[in-house]
């Protein structure tokens, strides 16, 4: 790790800090995050930071706990569907034939049917918790990575390298591991990147079908959406948690380019 | 000019202030005596109806399933829809009282179980046709028969006969109803050719506007009916409803001046529009209210402690001043307020008491486990905020009140009616026997906090045919005060109708009975000059 | 050629195969959700005596298996049949909303792609300089807003305060394409914003991948400029992950705009959807849930498909 440059430097601190205030939410936030303290959208004091939100809450608490949430949820939904989209794509890839076609099938047809119902069916099947919200996104979300990875190690399995690797009596796993995943790496921080940003945008979508976090308790979508209507008159209530949202989102790709950029000099002079 | 002083304005050119007490309240605002003057002056000659034009409401509440058919109208588009193509035997007008449309005059017997409805002569149908006393019985027919699908069968049920002769329709009742020609203005009960029976859903109605085109869930456009009886209404010669769902979008359509008036405004925004120009805000106090429903008849809210503790624990002036922006009124736990004839204003008002709910608490034994309220955001506007806000308070109490939210999907069928403790709305009825006996007889089928009590169902049948005023009060405040203490409601506010027009819009009113003028914004205003 | 035509006459086979296993899926899927056409229709005001009217005329007391055979008939014979709620024709109210909904996909779609392509081409020349950093931050910030708030800012400046477009993007049946054009401006920014990022940079992304590549260095070493060296030789060779990226997206342009519609006003399949399945009108969601199926099972075979031509070893296996 010799020089980290400016912008890889900024995503790190920004992305770090809001971690940081996420793990730490019970000690920082200066209120009870249901306590009622004063009007509707009250403007920003001294007292509260940010303002009120829609029935008087300090909104800077709630901002602090929703980070929470939509951190950790997305965070864990993230890496749970690329763990599971990525190994499953590079395995139908490598695999080929009818294993393959089997899954990725399976997938076109996990997609094909509409989110909505999809969610909703899933909302009657199971009980809502955190947990359950992870899962359910999780699994949705990898069907994308599946299909973008497998796309990728379709590529790379026709490479000379890895018919050499294949004569020489390398397993599937071997292959996947060591040939694949290095070469398909930089495709998929991009995603990376990207996926978390969809995670952040779709808790609060899940939560307005009854599939998110409880309340008081709310994320920064939902935040969002909350106090929605004063966005177009720059109420802080709308307006923060939507900041919050964009900085999260840019500083975690601007570190997701970073790595992008190491990966890819990494892989310098390996020839194809 | 500021929206206060535009309020003013259209106050006293409806005659609801006068000319003195406009010129001194302008005063107030800056506006010399004589420039107040001129301005009332100039708007009283803008008050005359100007005919033409095309009239635009932008509203929520309507969907891609909607039909035209009027006995399946259940939200707010279609009824304004109804309202708007068809009549039905009377409507209930701004101040309460009976406004004849298809009828003319309206008699009954004296212990009010046989009514006699004159049909009025010269109405005709869209289709050219005129109405006919045959297309009245089979119109009702068709709502109170076995086979009926309405959405009114619950208001209709009561009639045993339907009779049509010559130009009179005699209506025979089960029990005494005084208050029958006001359930004849329920908004299902359009009159159709031949009762719609063959083809319900044609959009053929007499009133005042032809439908033109219906896209459901996205606009419906009207047409003058060039025939109507009344000239007093129906001004403008095209009328438009643009379903418009999204709170900003409905805004920004009326700020760009693409709509004339929208329902449903969010309260919260209200103070932040003020700057807004060529609008105004309206709000008409109603019946409607918003409620959590506790079971009577289910753990733990089968102890009326735990009950009193529950509508104690609730702090309704906040609710009112958050949840509807101060545009309502608190509650007191019976569905009643002073919209109402012979409401009772000597009730006293419940209050937010913590001790007092902790006491009760107490007293109810409850083993400390979470009580659970049920909501979603579907509920009513503000209904997860509302339960926030009710959840502190409760808390406050000691109370170990939790919420549950929710999803608007299936919530009406999956929780209302059906969990222990959920929240809901009330839309009001025009009269409190309709409003008791749709939710608080024994029998009732949306009966949804479960409250039995024969001595509460023999005093509301009593008070149904009771013709005596002063007993008829009396009556009704003892049913009053027995939902309010021993029921399992808590009212924590009624909620106004809040809806902006522009300042194109002309013969606006407020009316209690409905959104947009009971449904008739678009046949009563006109576009000015 | 044969392999591929073999290939796609294969996937479109299994893709019937599949719109069949998802029109199972939505219908008894649908099928389990609490309530139903009848209750969701009358909601509060439902008795019961009006309930089972309602259900008996909407044919809900008939056998599930019975009533989805009755579906699956008429579906393969062409006829979407009627709507449960309101009695209209599937066919036709379909036709109307997905004449919609693809005219605003199909102008999204022809901005957003060669721009997004573009872009990461651009961004990826010019890697780690300021045209990169601009290109990335911009595309990131819009992507970053949840749709309802890019659509209200777009709404609130562009309709409210400069008066430059309508608010709602009204269409009828009958207006001139450029009345169209001009009435869909607004939806169309805000999806450009909200796809654009995701192509971009998976564009940008695949093409570093491969620039290392031996063969990219040779032709650099020929003296060829950049920009050549990247679109004639990094780009086919990237082109796989760009393509599912496009995919999705195009996906999402037809099946997944319901906020911007809303904001918006605009009559397409989205909305439309929702409101069936809230209201559980089986056969419209069937409708909708086959066009939907069948976008994505085109779209991926598409995709597939032009990845393997893409690649000169896929294209000719050993």
């Amino acid at each position: 790790m010799s020089r980290i440059p400016l912008s890889a430097l900024i995503g790190l601190v920004i992305t770090g800090a809001f971690f940081f205030l996420a793990l730490t939410a019970q000690w920082v936030a200066p209120y009870d995050m249901a306590a009622i303290m004063g009007g509707v959208w009250d403007p920003i004091s001294s007292e509260h930071w940010l303002g009120t939100d829609a029935i008087g809450r300090d909104l800077l608490t709630r901002m602090i706990y929703g980070g929470q949430v939509t951190i950790f949820v997305a965070t864990c939904s993230t890496i749970l569907s690329f763990v599971l989209g990525s190994i499953l794509g590079f395995t139908a890839a490598t695999a080929g034939g009818w294993v393959d076609q089997v899954m990725s099938r399976l997938v076109d047809l996990v997609m094909a049917v509409p989110t909505l119902i999809l969610a909703l069916v899933i909302l009657t099947a199971v009980s809502v918790s955190v947990p359950t919200l992870i899962i359910v996104m999780g699994l949705l979300d990898s069907t994308r990575v599946f299909r973008l990875s497998r796309a990728v190690a379709v590529d790379i399995t026709v490479m000379d390298y890895v018919e050499a690797a294949r004569l020489r009596g390398e397993g599937q796993r071997w292959v996947i591991f060591n040939e694949i995943l290095p070469n398909a790496l930089s495709p998929l921080v991009a995603e990376l990147g990207l996926r978390f940003i969809f995670a952040v945008l779709f808790i609060s979508t899940l939560s307005f079908l009854g599939l998110g976090v409880q309340p008081p308790l709310a994320d920064w979508g939902g935040l969002v959406k909350e106090n929605a209507t004063g966005l177009v008159y720059g109420i802080p209530a709308a307006l923060a948690p939507a900041i919050c949202i964009a900085v999260l989102a840019i500083s975690v790709n601007l570190v997701a380019d970073w790595v992008l950029a190491r990966t890819t000099s990494l892989k310098g002079g390996r020839g194809g | 000019m500021s929206s206060e002083l535009n309020h003013l304005l259209k106050q006293a050119v409806a005659g609801r202030m006068n000319r003195r007490d406009f010129v001194g309240r302008a005063g107030a605002l800056g506006v010399s005596a004589a420039v107040a003057g001129t301005m009332l002056t100039t708007a009283a000659r803008a008050d005359e109806p100007v005919k033409g034009g095309l009239l635009r409401a932008g509203m929520q509440g309507g969907e891609s399933t909607n039909t035209l058919d009027p006995a399946l109208a259940a939200s707010e588009v279609p009824y304004v829809v109804s309202m708007t193509y068809g009549d039905m035997l009377v409507d209930v007008s701004p101040s309460n009282e009976i406004d004849y449309r298809v009828a003319e005059e309206i008699s009954s017997s004296p212990d009010a179980k046989v009514w006699k409805f004159k049909i009025r002569q010269g109405v005709e149908f869209h289709n050219g046709k005129t109405l006919t006393i045959d297309d009245v019985v089979a119109t009702l027919k068709r709502h109170t028969d076995e086979k009926s699908q309405s959405g009114a069968l619950g208001i209709v049920k009561g009639i045993t006969e339907i009779k049509g002769e010559g130009d009179m329709l005699t209506l025979t009742l089960a029990d005494a109803n005084a208050d029958l020609p006001f359930l004849m203005a329920d908004y299902h009960l359009v009159m159709q050719p031949g009762g719609g029976v063959d083809s319900p859903a044609d959009g053929i109605g007499s009133g005042a506007y032809k439908v033109t085109s219906f896209e459901p869930g996205v606009r419906i456009a009207f047409e003058k009916h060039a025939n109507y009886w009344d000239s007093s209404v129906g001004h403008a010669d095209q009328v438009e409803i643009i379903v418009i769902n999204d709170n900003t979008a409905r805004t920004a359509a009326l700020q760009s001046g693409q709509i004339n008036m929208m329902n449903r405004v969010d309260p919260k925004i209200i103070s932040l529009l003020n700057g807004a120009p060529g609008l105004s805000v309206q709000s008409a106090a109603g019946r409607g209210h918003y409620v959590f429903i506790m079971e009577c008849t289910k753990a733990p809210f089968d102890n009326n402690d735990l009950r009193m503790a529950m509508k104690l624990a609730i702090n309704r002036k906040e609710m009112v001043d958050k949840i509807l922006g101060g545009y309502g009124s608190v509650g007191n736990d019976f569905p009643i307020n002073s919209a109402y004839p012979f409401f009772d204003e000597t009730i006293p008002q419940r209050e937010y008491d913590a001790a007092a709910a902790a006491e009760f608490y107490k007293k109810s034994g409850h083993d400390g486990s979470p009580i659970i309220l049920q909501v979603a955001e579907g509920a009513f506007p503000g209904a997860v905020e509302a339960a926030q806000l009710f959840q502190q308070s409760a808390n406050a109490a000691g109370i170990p009140l939790e919420i549950k939210r929710e999803p608007d999907d299936g919530y009406w069928t999956n929780v209302w009616n059906v969990a222990p403790f959920c929240a809901s709305y009330w839309g009001g009825r025009p009269v409190q026997d309709q409003m008791y006996s749709t939710a608080y007889l024994s029998t009732a089928d949306w009966n949804d906090t479960k409250f039995i009590d024969p001595k509460f169902d023999a005093t509301l049948i009593a008070a149904r045919g009771e013709l005596d005023p002063v007993k008829r009060k009396a009556m009704y405040s003892e049913l009053a005060n027995n939902v309010r203490d021993n029921g399992g409601l808590i009212l924590p506010m009624f909620n106004d109708f809040v809806e902006i027009v522009a300042d194109s819009l002309g013969g606006w009113l407020q009316d209690p009975n409905g959104e947009l003028m009971n449904g008739k914004a678009l046949v009563k205003c006109w576009l000015k000059a | 050629m044969h392999p591929i035509l073999k290939l796609v006459a294969q996937r479109l086979a299994l893709g019937l195969l599949l719109l069949w296993a998802v029109s199972l899926l939505i219908f008894f899927g649908v099928e389990a959700l609490p309530g139903d056409a009848a209750q969701a229709m009358l909601g509060q005001s439902a008795t019961p005596v009006a309930l089972a009217n309602l259900r008996e005329q909407m044919g809900l007391n008939d056998p599930l298996v019975g009533r989805y055979l009755h579906w699956l008939g008429g579906f393969l014979t062409g006829d979407l049949g009627k709507a449960m709620t309101n009695g209209q024709d599937i066919a036709k109210s379909i036709g109307q909303r997905l004449g919609n909904t693809m005219f605003l996909a199909f102008w999204a779609a022809i901005i957003s792609v060669p721009l997004a392509i573009t872009l990461g081409l651009l961004a990826a020349r010019y890697n780690g300089r300021w045209p990169d950093r601009l290109i990335s931050g911009v595309t990131l910030a819009t992507i970053s807003l949840p749709e309802f708030v890019a659509g209200y800012l777009v709404l609130y400046v562009l309709a409210v305060k400069l008066h430059l477009f309508p608010s709602m993007a009204m269409i009828f049946p009958g207006m001139g394409v450029f009345e169209r054009l001009h009435a869909i401006i607004l939806p169309v920014i805000v999806l450009v914003m909200v796809v654009l990022a995701h192509m971009m940079r998976m564009t940008r992304a695949a093409i570093l991948n491969v620039m290392q590549s031996a063969y990219i260095e040779t032709a650099e070493l020929k003296g060829l400029g950049p920009l050549a060296v990247i679109w004639r030789h990094a780009f086919p060779n990237a082109i796989a992950p760009v393509v599912n990226v496009v995919m999705l997206n195009l996906a999402y342009l037809v099946v997944g705009v319901v906020v911007v519609e809303v904001v918006f006003v605009y009559p397409g399949m989205g909305q439309f959807l929702v409101d069936h399945v809230t209201k559980r009108d089986l056969p419209v969601v069937q409708a909708c849930g086959m066009i939907f199926a069948a976008v994505y099972i085109v779209l991926n075979i598409l995709a597939d498909v032009i990845s393997i031509l893409a690649n000169p070893r896929l294209r000719h296996p050993k």
